[in-house]
């Protein structure tokens, strides 16, 4: 983990209101893993006070690559940053999906709802790099929450999309889509998601019944990400004891039976 | 050559930034962004006798250029602390300071017990803003007497020096650094969090789970500087300014005001370096002032009447 106080915009890709800016940082680049996250700095000024946690969209050679949406405050100051501009980045964070030898010749579903994309692309070449086959389901309110669907189609990667909207692929919730293809005879022996709270509770609802091993990237309020504040925790079980644990540390990515949810987990 | 180092009675710093609690875990989570050695001191999170649960998520709330946290003290307990964290932070030679929690009097009093048996440990910082579950989650730090009842207490036992963290939720924070300073505490340091709030308008409901939290941060600067330099003014054991700081030149306002050391807290979280960045700034601001020894600046004020 390094802080990087002037990494630089060297690419930056804008949508609606979806962003992917590219970061020139070696130090943090090089040990990235895919489920990993960064504390991104909005501003220098006082407000926005607290950096702000995105996952890692992408890292190779010297670049890292993050995906956002912009919806408050820190991300529409993001979402005005140039390329030439620099920010002040710390990273990697946290602990990514796992991805193990034993992947080879294997299918592993990743589904990704709305901004949940972000963590996707980075494991989804991780996964093809370890001989492993993955298939993305990328899911959305309508076609204009899909931006990145040509970055997965252009790596070749099988994907399957769906919008709320029927706007773009399949008409449907994300999970539908997914249950769909599992009825019709698609077989997986890893699923990995991201995207909102119900979302990924319906996963590991899914994965459980399936008796398939599932890896959810979790979002919560962060003060620090490097496990300084107690502020980001969710109920989650370490060993045998349920506790509230430190997403910035024991995430964000977690094992689906290790997540407990229930209320005041759902913020 | 200039000489940062400070004196909180007999606790010697060799520069007046510490770390405050809460804001920087147990310490060893900011090796990777500095040396610890090259810090006046850091104050561990607060430690109550027993594991702590803490409060339920959201517990963090961020507004105007502040910080409204309802963590509820979540923590490993004196015991764990003993022997899993003091070893590893017996390798730097920088104050390690303990923030000391309890639920009523006897528990501050066995948490300060315990540790005096351990290595490793400079001072005590008694936060006595902790709700005592037998005086229905009153408190304290917002009484005089119950302040000085626990510092008393806590005095007779401690082998170490003992800091009194002040809490500004108070009509009269001078009054209460007076007891505090009368039970015996050999310094006080302020302020803890402002108590606070915010609100969802579309759900109607509070933005923390436990409805209230504690304010820090750069919005709280201005108001906690004032009681520093109020206290520091009234009473005549050594002061430790906490509130807002982010720079060398909010560290040199309390210096300035009478602290004769300053406590960074949020701006940890924002910078981790943020604690050694404000030293270099003292050093600097002191090499541009022709100042050779740091003490010189506190108490500085000067109040045109
Ligand atoms: C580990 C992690 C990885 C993330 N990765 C991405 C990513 O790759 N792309 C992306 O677009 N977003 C990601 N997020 C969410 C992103 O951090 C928030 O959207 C962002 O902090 C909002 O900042 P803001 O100032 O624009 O909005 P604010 O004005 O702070 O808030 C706007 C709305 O977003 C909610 N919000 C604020 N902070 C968070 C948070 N940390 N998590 C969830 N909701 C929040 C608020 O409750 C509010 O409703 C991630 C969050 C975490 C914890
Ligand atoms: C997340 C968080 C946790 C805190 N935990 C403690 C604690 O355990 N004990 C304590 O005495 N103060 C605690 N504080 C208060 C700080 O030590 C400090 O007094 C306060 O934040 C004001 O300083 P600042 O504005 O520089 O943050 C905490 C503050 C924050 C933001
Ligand atoms: S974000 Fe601070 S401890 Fe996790």
């Amino acid at each position: 983990m390094k802080k990087d106080s002037r990494a630089q915009i060297t690419r930056k890709e804008s949508w609606r209101e979806y962003f992917l800016l590219s970061l020139e940082s070696p130090a943090i680049a090089q040990n990235a893993q895919p489920g990993q996250f960064l504390m991104v700095r909005a501003s220098v000024d006082t407000h926005p006070l607290l950096r702000r946690p995105f996952s890692i969209f992408s890292a190779e050679g010297k670049s890292v690559e993050i995906f956002f949406q912009k919806v408050g405050l820190g991300t529409r100051l993001l979402s005005e940053k140039q390329e030439g501009d620099t920010i002040d980045i710390i990273g990697p964070l946290g602990r990514g999906f796992t991805v193990k030898k034993e992947i080879r010749g294997k299918h592993s579903a990743l589904i990704g709802g709305g901004r949940g994309i972000a963590p996707l692309y980075f494991l989804s070449q991780k996964l093809k790099a370890h001989g492993g086959t993955a298939r993305v389901f990328y899911g959305g309110k309508s076609v204009e929450d899909l931006p990145v669907r040509e970055r997965f189609e252009k790596s070749g990667t099988t994907l399957s999309c769906t919008t709320e909207d029927g706007s773009f692929g399949t008409r449907g919730q994300i999970t539908e889509a997914f249950e769909a293809e599992l009825n019709n005879g698609f077989t997986v022996s890893r699923i990995y998601a991201c995207g909102p709270e119900l979302m990924l509770k319906k996963i590991a609802e899914i994965a459980a019944a399936l008796n398939v091993p599932a890896e959810l990237s979790l979002e919560s309020v962060m003060g620090c990400g490097f496990g300084a504040c107690w502020g980001c925790v969710k109920r989650i079980r370490k060993g045998q004891e349920p506790g509230w644990h430190k997403i910035c540390e024991e995430g964000p990515v977690l094992k689906a039976e290790d997540i407990i949810w229930e209320l005041g987990n759902n913020d | 050559m200039i000489d940062l180092s400070v004196n909180i009675g007999s606790l010697r710093l060799k520069n007046p930034v510490l770390a405050a609690s809460g804001t920087f875990g147990y310490g060893m989570e900011f090796t990777p962004f500095m040396d610890l050695n090259e810090l006046g001191g850091f104050v561990v999170k607060g430690l109550y006798f027993s594991p702590r649960e803490g409060n339920p998520p959201p517990r963090l709330v961020e507004t105007a250029s502040g910080l409204i946290n309802a963590i509820g003290l979540q923590g490993i307990g004196v015991k764990r602390f003993c022997k899993e964290i003091l070893p590893q932070l017996r390798a730097y030679q920088t104050a390690l300071i303990v923030n000391v929690c309890g639920e009523n009097e006897e528990e501050y009093a066995s948490v300060v017990e315990y540790l005096n048996s351990h290595e490793g440990i400079a001072a005590y910082e008694l936060n006595i803003s902790c709700p005592n579950v037998e005086k229905g989650g009153m408190c304290p730090a917002l009484k005089p007497d119950l302040t000085y009842s626990v510092v008393k207490l806590v005095r007779s036992v401690s082998s170490r020096p003992l800091i009194t963290k002040l809490s500004p939720n108070v009509s009269d924070i001078v009054e209460i650094a007076l007891s505090a300073q009368e039970a015996g505490s050999d310094a006080v340091s302020l302020v803890n969090t402002f108590l606070a709030m915010a609100v969802d308008v579309d759900t109607k409901q509070p933005k923390l789970t436990n409805v209230f939290g504690g304010l820090s941060g750069p919005a709280i600067k201005p108001i906690a500087l004032r009681m520093v330099f109020q206290v520091a003014s009234q009473i005549n054991i050594p002061v430790i300014g906490i509130g807002g700081i982010m720079s060398g030149e909010d560290a040199l306002e309390y210096l300035i005001c009478g602290a004769k050391a300053v406590e960074v807290g949020t701006s940890n979280f924002i910078d981790p370096e943020s604690c050694l960045t404000i030293v270099q700034e003292l050093e600097r601001y002191c090499q541009t002032h022709g100042i050779s020894r740091i003490e010189d600046i506190i108490g500085t004020l000067d109040v045109k009447q």
